[in-house]
């Protein structure tokens, strides 16, 4: 009864056997799959007329489209501005978009038609860390520069020196607040509610606590949450009891409003912290009255009066209405570096437009003044806003 | 041990708003022999509608018992005739069929509706636009019940709080409870019931209308999830499209640790259910809350998969 | 026992063949592992849900267990080779090494989620396995040896497509002999009828197992071969989106029927790629149109579920098979 089943099993380890044997000698095409490419950006500049054309990969639906607009309209107001000022070398620069859906396997395919059919020179994109990640060995591998206009996970920019990123990283961030917590705002002893399945918040969270407690605060607890969570009184009763004068929240702004209105019912009413995952106007409707007097640290502030970001602020309003916010600001960022980048790069193959990157230095960025330091993070100031009438106000700036 | 009867207290009271939705997935099992899947989404629509009713009664009936009662009935009624429909257009037609067929199409209403009410969808009428669909993101809860300390005893540092919702939550349900034994075994329709349940072709041969107390059994489950769902929203503050169907899983698990299709037990397992998570948010981490409801109910089907109060039973051919 | 083997051999030969052939064309052999994937996922669930009648909606959640298994192999396996082999045929021989790992985790797990609740009525196996599936996200969110939240990369890429569509035509072959053999009557007679078959002395718990650690082996596999050709593992990667995107080609395809499963894998891999660039070009460019449709996408599909069984509860092909009807034909030529 089982002869048939169990025939089939063991051709199925035949074959499985046969396979390892017959597969692998012939099967030169995957490694192949990658080092012929290699090649192909270089020889390619025979084609030295027409439009430059880059790349952008970025989440224009699913769960984070409203992060990847913002950074498009960034990138696009970008290239506009270095297209009416004359190009790149006498060419004009296009942008191809690809919508990854925020899922990393479509990063990771959008990536290889940008890098293979349409032989981009350079890849900017994306938001998301996990969805960076998928895309940074693609570039890596294929020596085509990729700059990152807002992913801050540290490992992003480690796949390789390829990949650029125009943003602070986490621990950077972590850093900010807790000088600025213990500093300014003199705080002796703060408490944190994390979100454990978020890699952000636990990295904020490293950070914050070493940093403060070097400065000669101390952390009197850690409390934990999870993405998604409703009910967060437990752990706000526990923060209760330890009498903190600040609360840390390194979360996103849907779970922090939740989670502040919750903590003004609990009678805590210690002043909270956060970090750029606050950054949404969801936040006030979630978090109401609960949420003003908190601190956040952030990449830029459209209150920044410099005539270069209000002048941004204005192309990007008349365009697009509405204030651009932190993301459509590196996207602007990231997409202007590149474009530096390219004027100055002798040619516009992958390693010679590297390099360029790497050199980046004191470059006038909306969200800040720009240098790549040897691991391909800018270096640059972080802001501090306050929560004041259901708005961000800005308070301060922190250098690193 | 304040701690622990705090985390006691808090078990008790979500597990009371479990045991009100695993009573819907308990009535449908009872007399359908399916698993309504929607269950939990229906819930979410009932939690929605609330939400708007509050939305439109205005802040200042909020707290008023007027104002409350009217959005649990609108929200309670709206459900039951929901549950009406799906239970007509989606159910009827397939009853006959094999099993697995609604059981699909369970978990495609259930989708849709989960999926649904995640579009942003809203339409201009006279210059105001109405939102139809509410979108992804979770909105706040308009506070119908202002939460405050109903009871605390203990020092400063040390002390067990009981809040009004709890309270009022716990008298709910335990009303609907009772409510729900009495009409199951001491009236007609509650006869017509078990009736259905125990074979409904005999029971159609006894002249019991069958279509009708399907129907029946459906809208007074989906009027108890709607219950449930605004305890749930008034307790956590917030609504998302999401929501229904996390809840409505826990409660199936709760309705199988007691013994699917019976009334007492789905109370008791939502009740231990909900306590479980409780203690394992108050010890452990709350990242760990979602795996226990589910580790807990592959524990109870190897050991005793028929549950708590459950029977074992022939299938009847 | 050779006749049985002969085609996977010549199968592996075409498939070394063709990636030999169009191995450099990136974006091509990309996206037909993607679909290949999906493929694999669809033709093994269609065993147990189609096949058996039993209907488990948490295959995503063998996929993952799949994929974290077979990377952290080859991520800790990615310095070693097989010191007499040149390194391309290491690199394979490990990548194998890896998947077959992979499916026999899954595999596992599928004994451990089954035999509990497939002893009871198959809706059972729904709750289960959806749970299973969160359990899942649950653990490698808290480990952050897989990654945590952020994910498992570095994995090293080694599965091309050629691969893909070998263990494609692996499962395919599985599902054809599984669906003529013995057992696959047996697990036929549970669909129709589970009380008439077990009456009829078969031992349907017994079955049902076997069927779902079968599917769920291949589902492990899928997952693996998806950690070698996607940079990145993440919990994301692998919810209950994931798990009812393969419910719905199976339903759609036909519920039992292994060429309808493989047709509508194949179709709505690349549908929503097609849809999109269709809309984005009537849109003018601008994606919000595009994004519109990709966000009704999942709606559709719940409300589709519902249609179908409405309509035609056996799918779009039932139980028929391309290969049936290449015989018939032939038979009627014949005649």
């Amino acid at each position: 009864m089982r002869s048939i089943l169990l025939s089939a099993f063991a051709a199925l380890a035949v074959a499985t056997l046969g396979c390892e044997k017959k597969t692998a000698p012939v099967e030169p095409p995957k490694p192949a799959d990658v080092k012929p490419l290699e090649g192909k950006p270089a020889p390619a500049p025979a084609a030295d007329t027409g439009d430059i054309i880059i790349g952008e990969v970025g989440s224009l639906t699913g769960s984070e489209a409203a992060f990847g607009i913002s950074t498009r309209n960034g990138i696009e107001l970008a290239l506009e501005d270095a297209n009416a000022a004359g190009g790149v070398k006498g060419r004009k620069v296009k942008v191809i978009v690809y919508d990854d859906q925020s899922k990393p396997e479509e990063a990771a395919s959008a990536t290889t038609r940008l890098i293979t059919q349409d032989k981009v020179k350079l890849v900017l994109g994306e938001v998301a860390s996990s969805n960076s990640l998928a895309m940074a060995p693609i570039c890596q591998d294929n020596k085509i520069p990729m700059i990152s206009p807002s992913s801050t996970n540290p490992s992003v920019t480690e796949k390789g020196d390829y990949i650029f990123r125009v943003c602070f990283i986490d621990p950077f961030q972590g850093f900010v607040m807790a000088k600025y917590a213990r500093e300014e705002l003199k705080f002796k002893n703060v408490a944190i509610l994390k979100d454990v399945k978020s890699a952000y918040s636990v990295g904020l969270t490293e950070v914050f606590e070493r940093k403060f407690a070097e400065m000669g605060g101390k952390v009197l607890g850690i409390e934990s949450y999870a993405k998604g969570d409703t009910d967060f009184r437990s752990q706000l009763t526990a923060i209760k009891k330890l009498k903190p004068e600040g609360l840390y929240v390194p979360g996103y702004y849907n779970d922090v409003g939740i989670i502040a209105r919750q903590a003004r019912e609990l009678g805590l009413k210690t002043v909270m912290m956060g970090g750029d995952g606050w950054d949404s106007e969801k936040l006030f409707e979630l978090g109401g009255k609960a949420i003003e007097g908190s601190f956040v640290s952030n990449h830029y502030s459209p209150e920044d009066p410099s005539p270069q970001v209000q002048n941004f602020i204005s192309k990007y309003k008349g365009k697009f209405g509405g204030v651009p916010d932190s993301l459509a600001a590196l996207g602007y960022d990231a997409a202007n570096v590149a474009i530096e980048a390219m004027k100055r790069a002798p040619d516009l193959s992958g390693p010679a437009l590297r390099d360029e990157i790497a050199k980046t230095k004191d470059f006038p960025g909306v969200a800040g003044t720009i240098s790549m330091n040897e691991k391909r993070d800018a270096v640059k100031p972080a802001v501090v806003l306050q929560v004041v009438d259901g708005k961000f106000k800005y308070v301060a700036t922190v250098k690193p | 041990m304040y701690g622990f009867l705090q985390h006691l207290i808090n078990g008790l009271a979500a597990g009371t708003i479990y045991a009100l939705v695993a009573l819907g997935y308990t009535m449908v099992y009872g007399v359908l022999k399916l698993i309504n899947f929607a269950h939990g989404d229906v819930m979410m629509v009932g939690v929605y509608v609330g939400y708007a009713v509050a939305f439109l009664m205005g802040r200042e009936h909020f707290g008023t018992f007027a104002g409350v009662m009217l959005v649990f009935l609108v929200s309670m009624l709206a459900c039951a005739a929901f549950g009406l429909l799906i239970e007509r257009f989606a159910y009827r037609p397939l009853r006959e069929k094999p099993r697995l067929t609604s059981l699909i199409t369970a978990i495609g209403i259930s989708f849709a509706l989960s999926y649904g009410f995640q579009l942003d969808l809203a339409v201009n009428l006279g210059g105001t636009s109405y939102t139809l669909l509410p979108g992804a993101a979770s909105r706040a809860f308009p506070e119908i019940i202002v939460p405050n300390q109903w009871f605390e005893f203990g020092s400063d540092d040390q002390s067990v709080i009981i809040w009004n919702w709890q309270v009022i939550s716990f008298l709910i349900a335990a009303a609907l409870m009772v409510g729900l034994q009495l009409l199951v075994f001491k009236t007609r329709f509650g006869r017509a019931m078990r009736a259905v349940s125990f074979d409904h072709r005999v029971a159609a041969l006894l002249g019991i209308p069958v279509d009708r107390v399907i129907a029946g059994t459906f809208m007074l489950g989906s009027a108890l999830a709607a219950c449930a769902g605004l305890l749930y929203a008034i307790k956590d503050t917030s609504v998302q499209p999401l929501m229904g169907m996390y809840i409505g899983l826990k409660a199936f698990v709760a309705a199988v640790i007691g013994g699917i299709g019976n009334v007492p037990g789905a109370v008791v397992g939502a009740l231990a259910l909900g306590l479980c998570e409780e203690f394992v948010v108050g010890y452990t981490s709350s990242s760990w809350r979602d795996a226990v409801a589910f580790g807990f109910l592959i524990l109870v089907l190897l050991a005793k998969p028929e549950g708590l109060f459950g029977r074992v039973q022939a299938e009847k051919v | 026992m050779i006749r049985g083997a002969a085609p996977a051999i010549l199968a592996a030969v075409g498939c070394i063949a063709l990636q030999a052939l169009l191995g450099e064309w990136a974006f091509f052999g990309y996206l037909a592992s993607l679909v290949g994937v999906n493929v694999i996922l669809a033709v093994s669930l269609n065993v147990i849900n189609g096949m058996t009648g039993q209907f488990s909606i948490g295959h995503a959640g063998f996929m993952a267990v799949g994929a974290y298994t077979g990377g952290i192999l080859s991520l800790a396996t990615a310095q070693d080779r097989i010191g007499v082999l040149p390194e391309v045929v290491s690199d394979q021989l490990f990548l194998v090494g890896s998947l077959c790992a992979g499916g026999t985790v899954a595999a596992l797990c599928g004994l451990i989620v089954g035999l509990p609740s497939l002893r009871l009525r198959g809706d059972y196996l729904a709750i289960v396995t959806l749970g299973f599936g969160e359990i899942i996200r649950v653990i490698v969110q808290n480990t952050q040896a897989l990654g945590g939240a952020l994910g498992l990369s570095g994995v090293p890429q080694r599965a091309g497509f050629g691969m893909v569509w070998f263990w494609v035509f692996l499962v395919v072959l599985m599902a054809r002999r599984l669906a003529a053999s013995p057992h696959g009557r047996s697990l036929w007679a549970i669909r129709e009828d589970e009380v008439a078959a077990e009456a009829m002395g078969v031992d349907t718990t017994s079955y049902k197992v076997r069927a779902f650690v079968l599917s769920s082996f291949f589902a492990g596999v899928a997952g693996a071969l998806f950690a070698h050709f996607v940079p990145i593992v993440n919990p994301g990667s692998f919810t209950f989106v994931k798990s009812m995107e393969i419910v719905v080609m199976i339903v759609a395809g036909g519920l039992g029927s292994t060429t309808g499963a493989f047709t509508a894998a194949v179709f709505l891999t690349l549908l929503p790629e097609g849809m999109r660039s269709l809309f984005t070009t009537l849109g003018g460019g601008d994606p919000s149109l595009a994004q519109k449709v990709d966000q009704v996408r999942m709606p559709i599909y719940g409300v589709l579920l519902v249609l179908i069984m409405l309509t035609r509860p056996q799918g779009i092909f039932g139980t028929h098979e391309a290969w049936d009807a290449v015989a018939r034909w032939r038979k009627k030529a014949r005649a």
